[in-house]
C-alpha cells in the first residue's frame, strides 16, 4: 500500500462546504468562468496571470513560501509558458477566501509533503501558456493577421511575416477579453526547450530579507493592535483549574488575562515583552491529567512490548519470512529508537487576529492558507464569507505551520476583545513544549542470510505512535496508518522500498503516548531509512560484503533507486582512498517521488568528536524546476536532518516535553557544517518532491560512516547521549 | 524612561530599563527587521550593533545602551547603499526563510570589521547564529567574497 498524502481534515470541510454549494472540490481548471477579474490598472489573464500595461507580470502564488523556494521554482514554470520577460516578473500571495469565492480556483493551498511544485506544475503551466496565447490573439487581432503567424518571447509579441512588435503591456487589456482556450487544448513545452525553468535563476524574494523589510507574520503591526503571550497546559490533555488573573491585572501594560479554551490562558498587553512579563507573574492551577504519569522510561517500555507484541498492521508482506528466517545459515538482530523532536521554526508560532459579530480576519504565517481559513471559521463561529486570511511569508515551516492550533488560540483570544487586532505570540518555550513532535518509536529488524551470504529475509517490526492517529484518526485505514511505512512500501509511486528480497514482513505494533504527534519534515521516511539502511549495514558487514556493493546486488529491479546510489557513489569515490581515520558510510532511500542517496566522509576522535568532512547527496526529483534551489534543499535537508540525529531529541518527564529552548534543544551550526556536494540526476517523466528526501538519508550516511570509524553501532539517538560530540 | 540611539536617530522611550532591548525595537520602536528567536541569546536572530559591536539584543537591557550607538539591520545599509555583506548575500543568494538572516548578516558585518579576511575557524567561532534553513555553505562563501571586495 502506497502512502498518498490525503487532504487535510481542514482542508476538507472547505471542500465540503464547496460542495454542498454545488461546487466540486476536484481541480476544475486554473482559468475560465472567473477570468477577466484584477483590475484595469493590473489586468488578469487567468487566475495565475496579471500584466500590467507597463510590461510587469504578477503571478499568483497559492502555495506557502517558507525558505524552500516554490514561489520561485513556481513562477519560473508559469513565466516559461508565458515566455515573459524574467526581469519584470513579480507574484502576489493569493487569498483562500477569494478561492473559495471563484470555485477553488487556484486549487489546494497545501505546501507540506514536498509537494507544492510536484502537485501543481502541470496546471500552473496551463495557466502561463493560455495567457501567452491570449495575448498573441489580441496582438493579432489588433493586426488582423493570423495568430499562427505570431511569436512571443521575452514578453514581445512579433508578426514574423512583417516584422511588427508590440509587447505584453500593450495588449493585456484586450487580451483579457478574449475567451480563454481549453487547457487541454494546450501542450506544454518539452523540458528540454526551456530557458527560464529549470535553470539556476536567483530567487524573487531575496532583497526584503537583507534589510529588515521582509514582514514575517510576527512582525505584523495594525492600527490598535494589542499583543497576546499564551501558556498552555504543560501536559497535553490535561486542562486549566483555575488561574488569579487579579495579581497580574495591575502590572504596566497589561489589557486582559483570558481563558483560551479549556487548556490555556493569554495576557493580553501593549507590548508583546509586557504580555510574557505578566503571564510568567499568573499563577494558574492546572489539573494535568493522566498524561502527567508518562515519562521517557514509560514510554520506552510501552514501545518495546510492541516489538514483540501481535499486530495485524502490516505495511509489506512478501513470501514467508517465518520460513526465511527458520532456514536461515545466519541471523542477524538489532533493535534501534527514533526519539520525538520539535521542528523548532526560527520564527516561532504566532498568527494577529481581529473579530466582530461580521467579521473574523487572520493574518499569519501557514502551511496551508485554507486550513487557516476553517480553522478561523470554527474558532469564531462566522462563516466562509465572513471569514479572511491574508498569508504572509513564514520563518521556517517543516510540517509545524501545517497544523493550525496557534490561529485558532488567537481567533478565540480575539473573540474576546471584539474589533481589537491581537497579535498572538508564542515564546521559545511554547514553541518548544507545545509541540505536534516527529513520533517516537522502537524497530526491531531480523535479517536472514543463505550460506551464500544473499540476504533471503527481513523483518522489521516497528513499534510506536502513529501521526494520523494523532491528528487525524478519520484517516486510519482500518486502524492501520499508512504513513508508518514511508519508504517501506512494496509499490506505488510515492516511497517504494529499493531492495528486492524473496521474503519480506514489515508491520506496526502502533503504541501512542499522549503526546502530540505530527508531520515533521521527512515524516516518518527519517527513522525507517535509519533502520532499514543502518541494519543494512549492520548486515553487509555481517556478510563480509561492502556496503555499495552488498545493496547493488539487491536493486537489479529498482533501476532510478540503484542509479542515484551510483551517483553518490561515484561523485563520492566510493572505495578509493581517503585521508588516515576518515571514513565512509552510504544509504539510499525513496519518498515524496523522488530518488535520493548520500556518502557521507566523517572522522571520530578518541574521545568522542565528530567531523563530518564531507557529503555527498544524490537526488532524482524526475523534472527540475530551478537546480539552485534543489542544491539549497539538499544541503539544507543535511542541516536539518543532522541536526536532529546529532542533537535532537525531546524527552519526557511528569508529561511534559523536558527542552525548552535552543540550549537543550540544539541545532547545527557553521561549525559542524560539512561540505555539501550536491548531485542532482533528473530522469525526466515524473515530478518528484525536493524539499524533504534528501533528510531520509543525511543521518543513516553518517551513522554508517560513524560504524566505519570506530567500529561501534550506535542505535538509540541522539548522538550527545551516545558519547559524539561536535564542534 | 529609557534613551536610545539607534542608526542614529535619538529616542526617548517611556519603557522599564530592564526591558530588553528587542523588544524595545520591535514593539515600541515599530522596527521589527531585528527577530525575535530564543529570547536567551542562544539563536542570534536578534544580533544589532552595539557600538560597532555584535550583540543579542534579547537579554540586554535597554538601559544598557544609554549613550551607547545601536545599528539595526535597518540602519546597516544607510541611504540606501548597500553594506557589501548585503551585497554578498545577494551574490550568492543566501536566504532562505531569510528570519535568521537580520542577525546572521549583521554578525557578519562586526566580524568583518573586527577581522577583515577571516579564515574559516575564525568564521565558526564568531558566526554561531543558528539557521534551520541551513544557509551555512552559502554564508561562508559570501563571507569570504565580502572579505575580498
Amino acid at each position: 500500500m502506497n502512502y498518498v498524502p490525503k487532504i487535510d481534515r481542514r482542508s476538507f470541510v472547505i471542500g465540503t462546504a464547496a460542495a454542498g454549494a454545488g461546487l466540486t472540490l476536484g481541480m476544475s481548471l486554473p482559468f475560465g468562468a472567473a477570468h477577466a477579474q484584477g483590475t484595469q490598472a493590473t489586468p488578469e489573464l487567468n487566475a495565475w496571470v496579471m500584466v500590467r500595461p507597463d510590461d510587469t507580470v504578477v503571478i499568483r502564488f497559492a502555495r506557502s513560501e517558507m525558505g524552500q523556494g516554490s514561489l520561485t521554482g513556481l513562477c519560473q514554470l508559469i513565466a516559461e509558458e508565458l515566455q515573459c520577460d524574467w526581469s519584470k516578473v513579480t507574484w502576489e500571495y493569493v487569498n483562500p477566501s477569494d478561492s473559495i469565492a471563484r470555485k477553488r480556483v487556484w486549487g489546494a493551498f497545501n505546501s507540506t509533503g514536498s509537494r507544492a511544485i510536484r502537485e501543481s506544475n502541470d496546471y500552473v503551466r496551463r495557466g502561463g501558456a493560455a495567457a501567452r496565447q491570449m495575448l498573441i490573439q489580441a496582438a493579432a487581432n489588433e493586426w488582423k493577421v493570423p495568430a499562427s503567424e505570431c511569436t512571443a518571447a521575452n514578453s514581445i509579441i512579433t508578426h514574423t511575416p512583417s516584422g511588427r512588435k508590440t509587447s505584453y503591456g500593450k495588449v493585456v487589456l484586450e487580451a483579457a477579453k478574449i475567451t480563454p482556450p481549453d487547457p487541454k487544448s494546450i501542450t506544454l513545452k518539452d523540458p528540454k526547450d526551456w530557458k527560464i525553468a529549470g535553470k539556476p535563476l536567483k530567487r524573487l524574494d531575496t532583497m526584503d530579507k537583507l534589510t529588515g523589510k521582509q514582514k514575517y507574520s510576527a512582525d505584523t503591526q495594525l492600527p490598535g493592535m494589542l499583543n497576546a503571550a499564551i501558556k498552555a497546559c504543560p501536559v497535553r490533555g490535561g486542562k486549566i483549574v483555575s488561574f488569579d488573573a487579579a495579581k497580574v491585572k495591575g502590572m504596566t501594560g497589561v489589557k486582559n488575562v483570558v481563558q483560551v479554551a479549556d487548556t490555556a490562558v493569554a495576557v493580553v498587553a501593549d507590548t508583546w515583552w509586557h504580555a510574557k512579563t505578566a503571564l510568567d507573574a499568573l499563577p494558574v492551577v492546572w489539573d494535568e491529567g493522566p498524561g502527567a504519569k508518562v515519562s521517557s522510561e514509560t514510554i520506552a517500555a510501552m514501545l518495546k512490548e510492541g516489538l514483540d507484541a501481535e499486530t495485524p498492521l502490516v505495511g509489506n508482506k512478501t513470501g514467508d519470512i517465518n520460513a526465511a528466517l527458520a532456514g536461515a545459515a545466519k541471523k542477524i538482530e538489532a533493535v534501534y529508537a527514533y526519539p520525538y523532536q520539535n521542528h523548532a521554526c526560527m520564527e516561532p508560532l504566532n498568527a494577529t487576529a481581529r473579530y466582530t459579530a461580521e467579521k473574523c480576519e487572520v493574518w499569519t504565517s501557514t502551511q496551508n492558507a485554507e486550513a487557516v481559513l476553517a480553522a478561523a471559521v470554527e474558532a469564531s463561529g462566522l462563516s466562509f464569507d465572513k471569514c479572511d486570511v491574508t498569508v504572509v511569508s513564514a520563518g521556517g515551516g517543516f510540517g509545524r505551520r501545517a497544523r493550525t492550533d496557534y490561529v485558532t488560540q488567537a481567533v478565540q483570544i480575539a473573540k474576546q476583545m471584539p474589533g481589537v487586532p491581537i497579535k498572538l505570540l508564542w515564546s521559545r518555550e511554547e514553541d518548544m513544549t507545545q509541540g505536534t513532535y516527529h513520533p517516537i518509536t522502537q524497530c526491531k529488524l531480523t535479517a536472514a542470510l543463505d550460506a551464500n551470504n544473499n540476504l533471503t529475509g527481513l523483518r522489521i517490526r516497528i513499534s510506536g505512535q502513529s501521526i494520523l492517529a494523532g491528528i487525524a484518526p478519520s484517516r486510519l485505514q482500518n486502524g492501520r496508518d499508512p504513513a508508518t511505512f514511508q519508504g517501506l512500501n512494496a509499490g506505488g509511486t510515492e516511497g517504494r522500498i529499493g531492495y528486492d528480497i524473496p521474503n519480506i514482513l514489515i508491520d506496526h505494533a502502533m503504541r501512542n503516548p499522549h503526546i502530540m504527534p505530527g508531520f515533521w519534515r521527512g515524516v516518518n521516511n527519517n527513522q525507517n531509512a535509519i533502520y532499514l539502511e543502518c541494519f543494512l549495514d549492520e548486515v553487509a558487514h555481517a556478510a563480509g560484503q561492502d556496503p555499495l556493493e552488498f545493496r547493488r546486488k539487491m536493486m537489479k529491479k529498482h533501476p532510478k533507486h540503484l542509479a542515484v546510489l551510483n551517483a553518490a557513489a561515484e561523485k563520492a569515490g566510493w572505495g578509493t582512498p581517503l585521508p588516515k581515520g576518515v571514513f565512509r558510510g552510504i544509504a539510499q532511500q525513496m519518498g515524496y517521488g523522488s530518488y535520493v542517496a548520500a556518502v557521507a566522509e566523517v572522522s571520530v576522535s578518541s574521545d568522542g568528536l565528530l567531523t563530518i568532512h564531507r557529503i555527498v547527496g544524490a537526488t532524482d526529483p524526475g523534472h527540475v524546476a530551478n537546480p539552485a534551489l534543489v542544491d539549497r534543499q539538499v544541503a539544507g535537508s543535511f542541516v536539518y536532518g543532522l541536526s536532529a540525529i546529532l542533537y535532537g531529541g525531546c524527552t519526557v518527564k511528569d508529561g511534559r516535553i523536558e527542552q525548552t529552548n535552543f540550549h537543550d534543544y540544539n541545532s547545527m551550526r557553521m561549525a559542524a557544517m560539512p561540505k555539501v556536494e550536491s548531485v542532482i540526476v533528473p530522469s525526466g517523466g515524473f515530478w518528484g518532491g525536493v524539499g524533504e528526501p534528501t533528510i531520509f538519508v543525511a543521518a543513516p550516511a553518517v551513522l554508517n560512516a560513524i560504524f566505519a570509524a570506530t567500529g561501534k553501532r550506535i542505535r538509540s539517538f541522539p548522538l550527545k547521549d551516545q558519547g559524539i560530540r561536535t564542534a | 524612561m529609557a534613551r536610545l540611539t539607534v542608526n542614529g536617530h535619538l529616542h526617548d522611550v517611556d519603557v522599564d530599563p530592564d526591558t530588553p532591548l528587542l523588544w524595545v525595537l520591535r514593539d515600541t520602536l515599530g522596527m521589527s527587521g531585528t527577530k525575535y528567536g530564543c529570547g536567551i541569546a542562544h539563536c542570534g536572530a536578534c544580533t544589532v550593533h552595539v557600538d560597532g559591536v555584535a550583540t543579542r539584543s534579547c537579554v540586554l537591557p535597554v538601559s544598557a545602551v544609554d549613550g551607547k550607538a545601536v545599528t539595526t539591520i535597518e540602519g546597516l545599509a544607510p541611504n540606501g547603499v548597500l553594506h557589501r555583506v548585503q551585497k554578498a548575500w545577494i551574490d550568492h543568494d543566501v536566504p532562505q526563510c531569510g528570519y535568521c538572516q537580520s542577525g546572521m548578516i549583521m554578525a557578519v558585518a562586526a566580524l568583518l570589521r573586527a577581522i577583515p579576511n577571516p579564515t574559516d575557524a575564525e568564521i565558526d567561532a564568531a558566526i554561531t547564529n543558528i539557521c534551520r534553513c541551513g544557509t551555512y555553505q552559502r554564508v561562508r562563501a559570501a563571507i569570504h567574497a565580502a572579505a575580498n571586495v
